[in-house]
């Protein structure tokens, strides 16, 4: 069933069950986000996708990523309390990765140029907490080897114990997810490191080319999950 | 010091309960434990409650039942622990009915004086009574103790009559009549009815009005549907489910029967703080006691209504205390929040509908349905009708719980059955809502105590803790602590409420240590702004209200601390010395045996000594350990 | 598989929304959550190892470290803070030179703190295993620590 709504004083159409970040993405319109991922299940922990929305006369700040798309909805995606409330969001986050590339560039469009709090407070991170990671390794790759650990600031994103996820099977997905590039992961000849999760893979060799090209363990689930026969992954993708 | 043991055993249930079929077979059971309990016949009710633990109830309540036997009266008297009367200051209670007699601060040794001339001998032992402290009067009888007169106790007023451990002392008071009541002649919509007509509102702390959210669940689409009872009462200062658990927890199962009924809910959950053991002990027993008998289970008292609880304790996380993250935890996830777009009575637990209430909206259904909608109308205000349960504590001299109609004013809380400030100091505050509530300062006393004024004022009712603060509180360091114990609460997932919170906090220690700049408020007030408009659940949206209020009606204390470097109520440890007044010392040496740093040095008998003031760490063991005000502090 | 661990998952259906509750029942057994055992758990209820620990970790009752003999737990709830619980705490804290959280080197006692047990009248509290001590006094705490063996 579609609906409409208004999106910056424009009219949309929507299809019930959309968010408002989907509709508002669909028609050009332009909303900064972090901890989303179209392929994901929406989380609403980073706040940037905030926008106001008027309905029944009140005014409430919401997550588009979140929040259904209703009809008769009034949403204001950049109003000055909107954008004010992003600002210090960013301002936040700098703080807590002040030396991250992505997290700078994103405050310097923003037009913040100095931090309203103090040097020796700074911190370096690269993790915003987002969670991409763990919900791709559970929703998506469905090993579940990581997960938001602890709880208020020394949240972490970690391996059971903080030792080498037994879980893991090297896919990389969390690698290529992250929006910060916190993780890091490297293919050295013939093995492959993911230090956050203290894990490291032996690559599959091409028979053909010769080129190590995905993990072994990484493989041989995917081989097991869909019942492939044992010299399916013998080739690369490249070599097929 | 005081002190006692907590025994954690297994459910006590000693004598097998008859399962009863129909509202009759109840009725008779009523009227059977009436006749067979002699009303006339002397009761000795000693609180049992974990306040009273703490003073050393179970020790006390051996050596009655000692006592009675040694001195033959053992068939005259029953000796009985209760569940709290709520002047916990005063503890030990024992109340003696069927008089009422009333004695406070009772200790082991005034046992066989009670024995041989209360009960014995129908006297009273004057010393143990309640003293008005400014009229020298004595009060004999509970009702007429100051510290009740005031109160309205609707919901805790059962406490000292039953043994919470006994369902046939809750079904001797009339329990359990009113869920026969609605099983039989009532329909759900006559309860829903009855409940959006009282008016009755949320006790958590959200306010949120009752029948309109029983209605939504019971409307909501799904065959399977939850109710839940909130009891991870998290606000530190406030106790009032404590109490009501463990010292009346079929009155809470009973509303929550009811309830399910109304909405068509089978399956329940009971979820306590992991910090309340005797509450939980004290629901098993009840539970169990209430399965036995049949008012729990299946087809209860035979009506074809089947209805089951579980009780599940809380794992040390304030945040829990939010819907939300409280069926996370019941879903085996950690205690995360989630965006409330689509209401819990929609999705809830498992995605299902389900209805959420605290401890006391429960409490308040049996009433309501007995006594009618109409009649519980006629307490309280126009916005929030019935009564309230608040923990009174603080720097006021009688603490305690406390139930009150709404509208009673601030005043008469805290002066008419508070008593007022304690060791004579001077009234500066009183903190209402826990962490998500504010600082109200004098001019608010006259304030009528209802849900809307006091989110007006800036503050909020909470869960009904109520702290009362004096001129040696330091309002920069009370909004640091709330700041403080967000920070370890919060659980982390958004970043306002995760790094906004730091950042207010580590600005706030700044100022509290000397390091304070003149921007400070500025940007504690801007940060709060968004942080209310941000945050993902009402942990953060409500974080900055103690700082907020604190700024704007003790914003000269702020200033004081960032521009004078000076703590005006002499708290903040970097701000303040403590030194020596000569003339008041003797030279006993006590505080230099105190000081844990050997900064202080005795110079002999009759010379004062000298405290080395570099070197202090300004713990105050000279200060606490001095009696004859030789310590100063400024 | 441990017996124990088998017959505390058994008690609660091993349903997993019930993990926070048998962590609990495993915990008051162990005094603290074994790693072992919270791997053995993963493996019986199919629960993946990362959300086990990751609930081991979020919710404070749980310890994954050993605890000393003697839990000393100190009220730090907004009474007892107005009545100077912060003090008491300090002083524990010199007396064992133990940091909260932490366990002396004998493990005769771990020191943790506690946002309010609900005994608000009788500020500041500090609980050691089951006795609760009310009023405390920074000059009573050595008294009361010596006489715990």
């Amino acid at each position: 069933m579609m609906i409409t709504l208004t999106i910056d004083g424009q009219k949309f159409q929507a299809k019930e069950g959309q968010t408002l970040l989907q509709v508002a993405q669909e028609n050009g319109i332009e909303i900064p986000t972090l901890c989303h991922h179209e392929a994901i299940e929406p989380y609403g922990a980073c706040r940037l996708c905030i926008v106001e929305v008027m309905a029944k006369g009140r005014s409430r700040i919401v997550t588009s990523c979140l929040h259904p798309a209703e009809a008769g909805l009034k949403v204001k995606t950049n109003s000055p309390k909107i954008v004010e409330n992003r600002k210090t969001l960013l301002q936040l986050l700098l703080a807590r990765c002040s030396n991250n590339k992505i997290i700078k560039a994103m405050a310097a469009k923003m037009g913040i140029e100095q931090l309203p709090f103090k040097t020796e407070y700074l911190e370096y991170n690269d993790c915003i907490l987002c969670g991409l990671c763990i919900r791709t390794c559970e929703q998506i790759v469905g090993v579940s080897a990581i997960s938001l650990v602890n709880r208020g600031i020394t949240k972490w994103a970690a391996s059971p114990f903080f030792e080498p996820a037994p879980d893991c099977i090297g896919c990389g997905s969390c690698y290529y997810i992250c929006p910060t590039g916190a993780i890091k992961m490297e293919d050295k000849g013939d093995t492959r490191y993911i230090y956050n999760w203290k894990v490291e893979f032996k690559l599959k060799k091409c028979k053909v080319c010769g080129n190590y090209w995905a993990p072994e363990k990484q493989l041989e689930y995917i081989r097991k999950k869909w019942n492939l026969p044992d010299d399916f992954f013998d080739i690369c993708p490249n070599c097929k | 010091m005081i002190l006692c043991w907590v025994a954690m055993s297994e459910t006590k249930t000693s004598w097998t309960l008859k399962k009863l079929h129909s509202p009759k077979e109840l009725e008779d059971l009523r009227r059977q434990i009436l006749d067979q309990s002699e009303p006339e016949k002397t009761r000795v009710s000693i609180c049992a409650g974990t306040g009273c633990l703490a003073y050393g109830c179970v020790r006390l309540i051996e050596v009655f039942k000692d006592e009675v036997a040694k001195q033959g009266l053992a068939d005259k008297v029953d000796i009985k622990s209760t569940g709290c009367p709520g002047f916990c200051e005063r503890g030990n209670i024992v109340v003696i009915q069927p008089k009422n007699v009333f004695y406070q601060r009772v200790k082991v040794e005034d046992v066989p004086q009670i024995v041989a001339e209360t009960i014995g001998d129908a006297k009273v032992v004057d010393r143990l009574l309640y003293v008005d402290p400014i009229t020298k009067e004595r009060f004999v009888h509970q009702e007429e103790v100051p510290f009740y007169q005031k109160q309205q106790r609707l919901i805790l007023g059962n406490n000292e009559k039953i043994d919470p451990t006994n369902i046939e002392d809750y079904i001797a008071v009339g329990g359990y009549s009113v869920l026969a009541k609605t099983l039989f002649t009532m329909t759900p919509e006559q309860i829903i009815q009855e409940i959006k007509l009282s008016g009755l509102r949320g006790r958590g702390g959200g306010g949120f009005p009752t029948g309109p959210k029983w209605e939504s669940c019971r409307k909501a689409h799904g065959d399977i549907k939850y109710v839940i009872v909130n009891a991870d009462e998290g606000d530190p200062g406030a106790f009032m489910d404590r109490a009501l658990l463990e010292g009346n927890p079929h009155s809470v199962l009973e509303g929550l029967i009811i309830g399910a009924y109304a909405i068509d809910s089978h399956e329940g959950y009971i979820y306590v703080r992991h910090e309340y053991p005797l509450a939980v002990q004290n629901v098993r027993t009840a539970i169990d006691q209430a399965e036995q008998v049949g008012l729990l289970g299946n087809n209860i008292l035979g009506s074809g209504f089947d209805f089951s609880v579980r009780i599940n304790r809380g794992g040390g996380a304030f945040v829990c205390g939010e819907s939300t993250a409280l069926m996370a935890s019941l879903e085996g996830k950690v205690g995360e929040p989630r965006a409330k777009y689509t209401h819990t009575v929609e999705k809830g637990l498992w995605n299902r509908p389900t209805n959420l209430n605290n401890v006391e909206t429960w409490a308040n259904v049996p009433l309501i349905i007995n006594l009618g909608a109409n009649w519980y109308k006629t307490i309280g205000t126009e916005g929030s009708k019935g009564t309230k349960i608040f923990s009174l504590v603080g720097k006021v001299n009688n603490t305690g719980l406390v139930e009150v109609p709404m509208g009673i004013t601030l005043r008469e809380i805290i002066y008419d059955i508070g008593d007022g400030i304690r060791d004579g100091k001077k009234f500066k505050a009183v903190q209402t809502g826990g962490p998500s509530g504010g600082c109200l300062p004098e001019t608010f006393l006259d304030l009528p105590v209802d849900f809307d004024e006091l989110t007006k004022a800036g503050s909020m009712m909470g869960s009904g803790g109520m702290i009362v603060m004096d001129e040696d509180n330091c309002m920069v360091d009370v909004a640091k602590y709330f700041l403080t114990f967000l920070e370890e609460e919060s659980c982390g997932k958004c970043v306002p409420c995760r790094e906004g919170i730091k950042r207010m906090r580590q600005i706030l220690n700044d100022i509290t240590e000397g390091r304070g700049e003149d921007k400070d408020i500025d940007l504690l007030e801007q940060l709060s702004s968004h942080l209310i408009d941000s945050s993902l659940c009402a942990l953060g949206t409500t974080a900055p209200n103690p700082v907020l209020t604190t700024i704007r009606y003790f914003r000269d204390e702020y200033e004081a601390h960032i521009r004078e470097k000076r703590c005006p109520a002499g708290v903040c440890k970097a701000l303040i010395h403590y030194y020596i007044i000569e003339e008041k010392c003797p030279g006993c040496g006590l505080c230099v045996k105190a000081c844990p740093e050997q900064v202080i040095t005795f110079m002999g008998k009759k010379k004062p000594v000298i405290l080395d003031e570099p070197k202090c760490i300004k713990c105050g063991a000279c200060y606490d350990v001095c009696k004859l005000g030789a310590v100063g502090k400024r | 598989m441990d017996e124990k661990v088998a017959a505390i998952i058994s008690k609660y259906n091993a349903e997993p929304g019930q993990i926070v509750s048998i962590l609990q029942d495993i915990q008051t057994q162990y005094y603290y959550l074994p790693k072992e055992i919270l791997i053995q758990i993963s493996q019986i209820m199919g629960i993946p190892l990362s959300r086990v620990y990751a609930v081991a970790t979020f919710f404070r009752a749980f310890s994954l470290k050993p605890r000393g003999k003697h839990l000393i737990n100190v009220c730090l709830g907004t009474a007892c803070h107005v009545r100077g619980a912060i003090r008491v705490l300090e002083k524990l804290e010199r007396s064992l030179d133990i940091g909260r959280g932490g366990a002396t080197k004998d493990l005769k006692f771990t020191l943790e703190t506690v946002n309010c047990m609900g005994c608000c009248a009788l500020g500041p509290v500090v609980k050691i295993d089951e006795e609760y001590f009310g009023q405390m006094k920074t000059d009573r705490i050595d008294s009361v620590l010596g006489s715990y063996e």
